[in-house]
This record gives C-alpha cells, sequence and structure tokens, in this order.
C-alpha cells in the first residue's frame, strides 16, 4: 500500500508542466494597468553591448551596461525605488525603440520623460544639465560642465557625478571629456565611450 | 531586510504556481486563479515583512485564490457547473489531448480537483507546490498533523478513485 501511495506521489509530482507564458503576460499587462508595476525592464542589443533600461510611470530611470551584474543593478533598484520589477517588454518598449533609433544614426535626441530619483544634490544638477546643454554630437570638458552650473572648482566633483550616472547614453556623460580632449573615463568602458563619440561625429558604424 | 526584485519570484515560482492553479481549478479558471494571485502577491508586496519563506506566501494565496474559484462554483446554479471542470474546454467541449502521457496527467488531475477542498489543496500543495508539512499547515489554517492526516486521505482516495 505504502508502494501504491508513492508511485501515486511519484505521478502527481511528474505531471506535464502547462506553459504560464501566455497567462504571465496577461498578468503582468493587468498589473500594469492597475499600478502595481512600479519598475519595468527591458533589454535591447546595442554596438556597445546588451542593454538593460529600466522605467517606472515617471519615466527613465536606469540604463545598465552589459559589464554590471543584471541582479545586483535589479536588486538596487528595488532596494532604493520598489521591489515590484518586473521584466515587461511593453513596458519598455518605447525607451528600446528609441535607443535602437540613436544607434542607428537616425535619432539625435530622445523623447522620454526622465526619473531622476537616483541622483541627488549636485550630482543630479550637473546631470540635469549636462542633459539639457551638450547636444548630440558636442563635447564639453569636465571643467567646463562645472562651470556651466557655477561651480567652476567643482571639476571633480562633476567627474564623480559622471562616474555615478545612472542613465548613461540618454543622459550623455559620455560627452564630457578632460581638458586636453582625452578621453577620461567611462562606466560602460572606454571602447564604448569612443564608439558612441564616432556615432555621434558622423561615422559610419556597420 | 531586502526584497529582492518581483521577477525573481516569478522566475523562481511562476510556473509551479501556475500548475498548481490550472491543476485544481481546470483549463478554463486556473489561469484566472492564477492571474488574481499575482495581482494579490504584487499588491501586498511591498509591505511583507519577513522574506524566509516566498514560496510558502505565493502558494498561501494561491490556495486562497482557488478556494475563492469553489466557493463561487458551489453557488452558482447546477446547470453552471457542467462543463466548468477540469474535462471542459472554454466550449465546455472536452480538452483535446495531446498525448497519452498528456490524458494520463488530465485523469489524474480531473481526481484531484474532485478531491473535498481540504484534501485537493493539501495534495497540490504538497506535490505541486513542494511544500514543507509545516507550510501546508499555514496555508490550510490548520495543525501540521491536520495537514498530514489530508494530504494521506487525498492520496488514499486518488488511489481508488484512478485504479477504479
Amino acid at each position: 500500500m505504502t508502494t501504491d501511495l508513492d508511485q501515486l506521489a511519484t505521478a502527481l509530482r511528474g505531471t506535464a508542466a502547462t506553459d504560464p507564458a501566455d497567462d504571465l503576460a496577461a498578468a503582468l499587462a493587468r498589473a500594469e494597468g492597475e499600478g502595481l508595476v512600479d519598475v519595468a525592464y527591458g533589454h535591447t542589443d546595442s554596438p556597445v553591448g546588451r542593454l538593460l533600461v529600466a522605467v517606472t510611470p515617471a519615466g527613465l530611470l536606469r540604463v545598465g551596461f552589459e559589464g554590471e551584474d543584471e541582479g545586483t543593478v535589479l536588486t538596487d533598484l528595488a532596494v532604493r525605488v520598489s521591489p515590484r520589477v518586473v521584466e515587461s517588454a511593453r513596458g519598455t518598449e518605447a525607451v528600446r525603440r528609441q535607443l535602437d533609433e540613436y544607434f542607428a544614426g537616425r535619432r539625435d535626441h530622445f523623447e522620454v520623460e526622465l526619473d531622476w530619483r537616483l541622483s541627488r544634490g549636485f550630482r543630479r544638477t550637473v546631470l540635469e544639465r549636462l542633459y539639457a546643454d551638450v547636444p548630440y554630437g558636442r563635447t564639453v570638458s569636465y571643467l567646463g560642465l562645472a562651470t556651466l552650473v557655477g561651480s567652476p572648482n567643482a571639476s571633480r566633483a562633476v567627474g564623480t557625478a559622471m562616474a555615478t550616472n545612472p542613465i548613461p547614453i540618454v543622459v550623455p556623460c559620455h560627452r564630457v571629456l578632460r581638458s586636453g580632449g582625452q578621453l577620461g573615463g567611462y562606466g560602460g568602458g572606454l571602447p564604448a565611450k569612443q564608439l558612441l563619440l564616432a556615432l555621434e561625429a558622423g561615422d559610419r558604424l556597420f | 531586510m531586502i526584497l529582492p526584485p518581483f521577477q525573481q519570484l516569478l522566475d523562481e515560482h511562476g510556473a509551479s504556481l501556475h500548475r498548481f492553479c490550472v491543476a485544481q481549478a481546470g483549463p478554463v479558471h486556473g489561469p484566472d486563479c492564477f492571474q488574481e494571485t499575482l495581482l494579490a502577491a504584487l499588491r501586498a508586496y511591498p509591505e511583507l515583512r519577513s522574506t524566509t519563506n516566498l514560496r510558502g506566501w505565493l502558494f498561501t494565496i494561491a490556495h486562497h485564490k482557488v478556494l475563492d474559484h469553489h466557493r463561487a462554483v458551489a453557488r452558482r446554479p447546477v446547470a453552471a457547473l457542467v462543463g466548468d471542470g477540469i474535462g471542459a474546454g472554454r466550449s465546455g467541449a472536452p480538452v483535446p489531448e495531446a498525448s497519452p502521457a498528456a490524458a494520463t496527467d488530465h485523469e489524474l488531475w480531473s481526481a484531484v480537483a474532485a478531491l473535498p477542498g481540504k484534501q485537493r489543496g493539501a495534495v497540490a500543495l504538497r506535490f505541486l507546490g513542494d511544500l514543507p508539512y509545516a507550510d501546508i499547515a499555514a496555508a490550510l489554517g490548520c495543525s501540521e498533523a491536520a495537514a498530514r492526516q489530508n494530504v494521506r486521505a487525498g492520496l488514499a482516495s486518488l488511489r481508488t478513485e484512478v485504479t477504479r
């Protein structure tokens, strides 16, 4: 009898799994409609590697490079913004499309709302000024940007603001160079910075 | 305490939650129970005070959604019950059976769906949720001994049902 029950238990465990994909997608669409998704994320392939994009109802929150550990990035968002973080192709569609157009050379500015909440204080001031005042194809020095925000002695702090930019590419920290024209640093790696500058200079990528 | 991104819960437990709901509420209403479970979980998640047993938490919600469904069915006129169970498709027609194995599973889960409420829940939590008896007891709102007894009784009636 015990053997019978064991066999039955094994049979129950082994029943065919149903595919939840469609029902999951339907549930997430409802959740988004009811405002239960606080952070939607998705991915897009680009010449600088696979990018992670995360969006809130307020706008684009985060762009992550392939070199960043995705689990760490998402956990950080769960802690700092909301644990209701889910993958959603739909919720990130507009941002992913605009990034694709940018890398194809068909877009020179982004038309998305930005959610600035991951940046505070001076860093945020610097990033907002960079976003507003340094257009596609132009560059600025760390000192120049410090001067733009009215703190000409703060170029080191400007460097820190660039290094901690949560929305790279869209908030164009790749356009910030050393005074001599040297590249300086870049969170996505210097080859990525060079590639973005070349793209905006009109060089063909492909 | 850090609540992990909700997506992590979906990745780890989504498929078995779905199976749990479909097995008990059938192919027509199971997906609804599954969706209601996820919505309820998302609603409550930011306020959750412990991360030690996220799987048990999710299955407890799912168990209650399945109970809600069975209660709603019980309240409906008898005629509405036809074509409502596991052996029915959207139009009340039998669900096409893909393979002999699927047909056997189907039979097994029809028998599970026909068990009395607590036995059904206990069997499903045990073998689809893979939950320990402490969690099953918490989900059912009974003692651990009673949870064991319900799993045992459920299996026993299944055995007579399936081998009949």
